[in-house]
């Protein structure tokens, strides 16, 4: 399936839980509420008409900041694209982030027989971070919802070991948050910067 | 004031050097080109690397340490056996290089003394034998006892 159908069989499939959809240069996105997640995911990993056997990658974004500061120099001079281009032309552009949540947990699930991808993103807010585990489905999601949980502060309900997998126990704080202090150093020892 | 047998065991002991390699990141491949037989380390005495700190002399810090390494890094230097050396090996190791986060020892001079620092990202194999070069002649200059020269202040400087 290519982008668009993808997305309209999500839709059929699923009337209520997609809350916004977009097919950004070719990549299906779907926005969902999180208590489909489990649900629309078991469906795409065994419905015949998905097959997405395979999770690709499980990440978060933290809006919390977006859009506040003006794009480092670096980008802006470079080439890079800070925002969608207005030359390229975009049936469906990037219609920014989601209307409520800081984060967005995302998920990207891929088939390998139908080679078709789809990006799920579930917006979360800050004072209740919390979606389903989905481990029951895949056991590659333990070490990447691990990490998530690490970088972000967000749970995984039903997640049979959450605690951190890149940073030290004795860390305090979630360093990907936009409000984790750039300058902010938790050495186990030696001097603090 | 350098007795005769003081300049007999710096040269032995400069001519065999044992290293123990801390990889723990890209800076490992130059470590390899290095240690192999285009640029061959072997010629200056240091072709055998050990991986017990307790059978090395220098130890070699290659490659970016984080502060969750770098209680390893404190302990695997501990277990060597005096006389030993510390090679900071790689801009990272050096400074913490480009890397100014949550995540990384600025400088592994913070946690252990070093006596050579390699900088370099990564530094070319001729730049690490010209270090090399440089220990040995510290390690000929030292003392009969072997003990440890004091190593340099770095400077102050506050951004």
């Amino acid at each position: 399936m290519n982008a668009e159908s993808l997305i309209q069989a999500v839709k059929d499939r699923f009337p209520k839980a997609v809350e916004a959809s977009h097919a950004y240069r070719g990549d299906a996105t779907v926005v969902v509420h999180r208590e489909s997640l489990l649900e629309l995911a078991r469906t795409l990993k065994e419905d015949p008409a998905f097959q997405m056997n395979f999770l690709m990658d499980l990440t978060a974004v933290d809006y919390s900041a977006f859009g506040t500061k003006p794009a480092p120099a670096f980008f802006a001079s470079s080439g890079v694209a800070v925002r969608p281009s207005t030359t390229i032309p975009d049936k469906a552009p990037w219609p920014g982030p989601p209307a409520f949540g800081r984060f967005v947990v995302v998920y990207h699930f891929f088939s390998l027989a139908l080679k078709h991808r789809l990006r799920v993103e579930v917006p979360v807010e800050e004072t209740d971070a919390e979606v389903d585990s989905l481990i029951s489905l895949w056991g590659g999601a333990n070490w990447l919802e691990r990490e998530v949980w690490d970088m972000f502060g967000i749970r995984f309900r039903g997640h049979p070991n959450l605690k951190r997998i890149l940073m030290y126990d004795e860390f305090e704080g979630h360093p990907l948050r936009k409000d984790y202090p750039v300058n902010k150093r938790q050495p186990l020892i030696g001097p603090d910067n | 004031m350098t007795s005769r047998l003081d300049e007999a065991i710096g040269w032995a002991r400069k001519f065999s050097i044992f290293q123990y390699p801390f990889v723990t990141a890209c800076c490992g491949m130059e470590y390899m080109a290095t240690a192999c037989s285009h640029y061959d380390v072997d010629r200056f005495g240091a072709g055998l690397p050990r991986f017990s700190p307790r059978q090395a002399d220098v130890l070699f810090v290659v490659g970016t340490i984080s502060h969750k390494m770098a209680p390893v890094l404190l302990r695997i230097y501990e277990q060597m056996a005096e006389p030993k050396w510390v090679v900071a090996f790689g801009v990272c190791t050096c400074t913490g290089g480009f890397y100014d986060n949550y995540a990384t020892v600025m400088g592994i001079d913070t946690i252990v003394p070093v006596d050579i620092y390699i900088p370099g990202c990564p530094p070319r194999p001729e730049y690490v034998l010209d270090g090399l070069l440089k220990l040995q002649a510290k390690i000929q200059n030292q003392r009969e006892t072997g003990e440890r020269s004091a190593p340099e202040p770095r400077p102050e400087f506050s951004v």
